[in-house]
């Protein structure tokens, strides 16, 4: 039976790990190769970074560091963060990346998503969507936002990740940017509505503060993988426990 | 030599970093005269089965490894590289591939999500070396939509379940070829690698 997968984040700036990380047993917590080897150790299924440096030089940093963890950490990498061309993303999946994550690039000009999927295969190309809730919208509806979600678009979320699939997509990384943060669950409306919309895997994310909240996505929202961030980071849960958990719950996970 | 085959289109580092991580020295080439000079070929691979026998045809690989084959030398595909070894494809239509194993590759049926992602059992069918310390039932990681159905079932070593149960590697001979990928499965993943060399290949690390 396929496994449910458990996927932390890391935001990397100029090659280095932000946001608290908390880990005792790091001699720097801010290295993303160390970071990715402990999370590697600890049973995580996959690793998603995430990019966030804004300049040409960090560019080129995030792609000696995708090099350096592909050589000691085996398992599904994906990068993502500013990729905006073909040749950014051959570049991060030359470096070692399996696939790569796209978002506001892919909404500015969708044949990004056909031309990366044709030129390295769906399974390489996620598109991730940051999704906002329109308030009193009936039947519930979700808006994309893009430059990391600061800007709204007029597109439904769950219209976009059709289109997104039927262009080639092969995955999809669904944010909830009203429970981003919040730590009190996943929104599951969003995630099973857009779970349900497409024929390939949904990843949740944005909310997670709890096992209960991973579950929650992992069932009633119909996800194939949660991924989180602080949860992890700040080692308020080990990966670990939180597999056993979902385990005693009766949801297939990877030991 | 340890020969890694490159045809331009799979994503080779993770598979040459596994096979350097475990002590060994691969050679990443696309020369057809370094085939028949291995000591073992390692077919990775990603994208479509169609394309990739078309790659290998264009640069003048696919004679040559299916006569390495053909000589029962060690050979180990991965994902794409297991699909290419079949007589035909459903995927892009109706492809031919390079006919070395008798057998059709086969759209997963649907119901479920396509392509199969993530980390799935692992059930063995025969007792190998390839399978040296690695647990029965152990979880890979699988990404594909596509799989393989040998006309022989002797051959099918692993077998997996999604929605069907389909052959997830095979063994004949000094062949082994993988659906799932090693390079990605953790430290099992890497241990059947080491089998692979050691074993079936004898190399040394």
């Amino acid at each position: 039976m396929l496994t449910k997968r458990i996927i932390p984040c890391l935001d990397v700036k100029d090659g280095r790990v932000v946001k608290g990380t908390s880990f005792v047993n790091l001699r720097d917590a801010g290295d993303p190769v160390e970071l990715a080897s402990f999370y590697y150790k600890e049973g995580a299924d996959e690793l998603v970074f995430l990019d966030i440096t804004a300049t040409p030089d960090g560019r080129n940093t995030m792609v000696e560091v995708v090099e350096r963890i592909s050589e000691q950490v085996f398992m599904p990498l994906t990068v993502g963060g500013g990729l905006r061309t073909i040749d950014d993303m051959r570049r991060m999946l030359k470096a070692g990346a399996d696939k790569v994550s796209i978002n506001t690039a892919a909404v500015l000009n969708p044949t990004l998503i056909s031309e990366g999927a044709k030129r390295f295969g769906s399974q390489c190309i996620v598109v991730a969507i940051d999704a906002k809730r329109v308030p009193d919208s009936q039947p519930q509806k979700w808006l994309v936002h893009i430059t990391s979600g600061q800007q709204p678009t007029e597109k439904d979320a769950v219209s976009w990740a059709k289109e997104a699939v039927k262009l080639g997509a092969g995955e999809i990384l669904l944010t909830s940017m009203d429970a981003d943060g919040h730590k009190t669950g996943y929104d599951i409306e969003l995630n099973r509505a857009i779970s349900e919309a497409v024929s390939v895997p949904v990843i949740a994310s944005g909310g997670a503060g709890s096992v209960q909240d991973m579950e929650k996505a992992l069932t009633a929202g119909k996800a194939d993988a949660v991924l989180a961030a602080s949860i992890f980071h700040y080692g308020t849960h080990a990966i670990r426990d939180i597999k056993q958990s979902l385990a005693k719950n009766g949801i297939a996970v990877r030991f | 030599m340890i020969a890694i085959i490159d045809y331009g289109a799979g994503n080779l580092r993770s598979v040459v970093n596994a096979i350097i991580k475990l002590g060994y020295q691969p050679n990443v080439t696309s020369d057809a005269a370094d085939v028949p000079k291995a000591d073992a070929l390692i077919l990775p691979g990603v994208g479509a089965a169609g394309s990739t026998v078309g790659s290998l045809k264009k640069l003048g690989l696919a004679e040559p490894v299916k006569d390495y084959i053909a000589a029962g030398r060690p050979f180990l595909g991965i994902c794409i590289g297991l699909q290419v070894l079949f007589t035909d494809t459903e995927e892009g239509g109706e492809q031919e591939c390079l006919g070395v194993i008798p057998g059709r590759v086969k759209k997963l049926p649907p119901g479920l999500k396509i392509p199969h992602m993530g980390w799935n059992q692992v059930k063995q069918k025969m007792a190998h070396p390839l399978f040296t310390d690695i647990p029965d039932e152990t979880n890979f990681y699988f990404v594909h939509s596509y799989y393989v159905a040998p006309d022989d079932p002797s051959i099918v070593a692993g077998e997996t379940e999604y929605g069907i149960s389909f052959c997830s590697a095979i063994i004949r001979g000094k062949l082994a070829a993988t659906q799932f990928h090693p390079e990605k499965s953790g430290e099992h993943g890497l241990k059947m690698y080491d089998n692979f060399l050691k074993f079936v290949a004898g190399q040394a690390a």
